[in-house]
């Protein structure tokens, strides 16, 4: 359903060119919870940038249920399909959770429609729906918030960038649930997760190893893990806070 | 009495959300005119006889009333200043709201100053709505200098929503307050400009009771060449609280001057203001774009919520 093609990304920086993607090539098969790990600074989250067409790559090919969706505009991706949950949630002044949710859904939502993707990530819709999206949400909220405008959206692939970046142990068990109740709830949907949390590799069908730009490993959950389990690529949550 | 056309009656929509006659007492001016007006056993209205302009007498313990008094000019080349006093009785909960509309069509100036001062009694509750709003195509400018006086005896509250998005090319407004003790104060002000238009406007709070309050908000964009001038100052005279706070979005090629003062003559005084400018957050657009909107329907949702 996805497939990247000889993708590179690169910044200058300081006149210095730095390569972050380079030369890759990945398949994500459809209706699979595909996690993407790897040590920090191996360029996970610029490839999900990428794939949200956040970033444009430099070069290679960009392929979504086999439409070439390179040149294609954050736009059109979202409207193709594609959602993206960003690691840091971004707030909003005077924009309520209502109307993001009703951003998000593209139609006018009923309260109870509204409240049922709240609840699907653990909010008591209630004390949320008419909060501002600002400064007064907390982290492990707007995350929560955040990932429920994903749902929202009727779309085929949904992004989440470090989903546990940011928020405390509590709000990371949630979490946990939430993308188990995700992983279990049958949708036709397509589940990309950058993330190097075991607990989230634990819920995977198919892990990703990137590493230095380019795909170190990749196959069936079950192959890869015992591998990289311990090293950097897969974190206990306590190893991460301490 | 005039009669409302058809632009007179868009106008009155826009500004008082007036689709019929309001309920309660009224008074509608159009084109420096009276078009209608209607008193209350407890809210009466008499036309001042030495300028132009209305005295509103709102009878102690008047409660759960409103009174309307929006204003339109849809001549070309209209220039006019009026003077309405209201006198609120005590312990009165009532709705009061005002505005003023603009069609200028011709290449005459047209412009509309209200001069409103308000004396609330003692523990009353007033809640103010004022909305200016400027339509039509014509060269000649959509002119209003509001001046709001406001006098609050002791206990009394006072809201007021001040709205200006839409089509005024200068406004000059200016807003004095006097709050004696347990009195409260809350403002909130949302401005648009674009085009070349200017917007001035100075609030000038002063707290001389104890226990009295003060919250002055104003949220405001400037989009196109605009200008902005956000000029307020709160001054404690006595144990009080005062915050003031003016957050503005910066568009194209848009200027903004903020300019928050506080002046504490009270050691018991205790006083606040923030202000801030910027553009709107990139990934704001980029949340609001992943979502399926064009560039230009999320910066509208961005704008729309923070005027909201």
């Amino acid at each position: 359903m996805l497939e990247l093609k000889n993708i590179s990304f690169s910044v200058n920086d300081d006149s210095e060119k730095t390569e972050i993607i380079k030369d890759l090539d990945l398949k994500i098969e459809k209706n699979k919870f595909t996690v993407i790990t790897g040590p920090n600074g191996g360029g996970k989250s610029t490839l999900a940038k990428l794939i949200a067409g956040i970033e444009k790559p430099t070069a290679g090919q960009i392929f979504f249920d086999g439409k070439d969706i390179t040149d294609m505009s954050i736009t059109d991706r979202a409207r193709l399909g594609i959602g993206f949950a960003f690691q840091q949630p971004v707030r909003f002044k005077g924009i309520s959770v209502l109307d993001l949710l009703k951003l998000a859904s593209g139609k006018e939502l009923s309260l109870d429609e509204a409240c049922s993707y709240l609840s699907e990530v653990g909010l008591c819709a209630r004390d949320y729906i008419n909060r501002e999206v600002n400064a007064s949400l907390s982290g492990g909220e707007l995350k929560r918030i955040e990932i429920a405008t994903v749902l929202a959206r009727d779309i085929k692939l949904a992004v989440f960038d470090e989903p546990e970046a940011g928020i405390d142990l509590w709000s990371f068990q949630n979490l946990i649930r939430i993308f188990e109740k995700m992983r279990s709830s049958g949708k036709d949907r397509t589940i990309i997760v950058i993330s190097h949390q075991e607990r989230i590799l634990n819920i995977a069908d198919d892990i990703i190893v990137l590493a230095d730009g380019r795909v170190q490993e990749q196959g069936a959950a079950d192959n890869i893990l015992p591998e990289i389990t311990g090293t950097e690529s897969a974190k206990s949550p306590c190893k991460k806070i301490m | 009495m005039q009669k409302m056309d058809e632009i007179q009656k868009r106008l009155f929509r826009e500004v008082a959300d007036l689709h019929k006659l309001p309920e309660g007492a009224y008074n509608l001016r159009a084109n420096g005119g009276l078009a209608g007006r209607r008193t209350t056993a407890n809210i009466d209205i008499q036309t001042k006889t030495e300028k132009s302009g209305i005295d509103i007498t709102i009878k102690p313990g008047t409660k759960g009333e409103s009174l309307h008094i929006p204003v339109v000019l849809s001549e070309s080349g209209i220039t006019e200043t009026v003077y309405n006093d209201f006198f609120v009785g005590d312990d009165c909960d009532v709705l009061i709201v005002a505005g003023c509309g603009i069609d200028n069509c011709g290449t005459q100036d047209s412009e509309h100053d209200g001069i409103h001062r308000f004396h609330i009694g003692k523990n009353s509750k007033v809640r103010y709505v004022e909305k200016h709003y400027g339509s039509g195509d014509g060269k000649g400018k959509r002119i209003l200098n509001p001046v709001t006086e406001v006098y609050m005896d002791e206990g009394s509250t006072m809201e007021m929503e001040m709205v200006q998005i839409k089509g005024v090319d200068s406004t000059e407004r200016t807003t004095l307050a006097e709050l004696k003790k347990d009195s409260k104060l809350v403002v909130r002000e949302r401005l648009m400009t674009h085009g070349d238009q200017s917007a001035l406007s100075i609030y000038k709070v002063e707290l001389n009771g104890d226990g009295s309050s003060a919250d002055v908000v104003s949220r405001s964009v400037a989009r196109d060449t605009s200008y902005q001038k956000f000029d307020a100052c709160i001054i404690g005279n006595a144990a009080c609280n005062g915050h003031t706070e003016c957050d503005s979005i910066i568009m194209d090629s848009g200027r903004i001057l903020a300019v928050p003062s506080l002046e504490a003559n009270n050691t018991e005084a205790m006083l606040v203001h923030e202000a801030a400018i910027g553009k709107i957050a990139g990934d704001q657009l980029i949340k609001l774009m992943s979502l399926g909107l064009t560039e230009q329907e999320a910066e509208e949702q961005i704008i729309n919520g923070f005027l909201k």
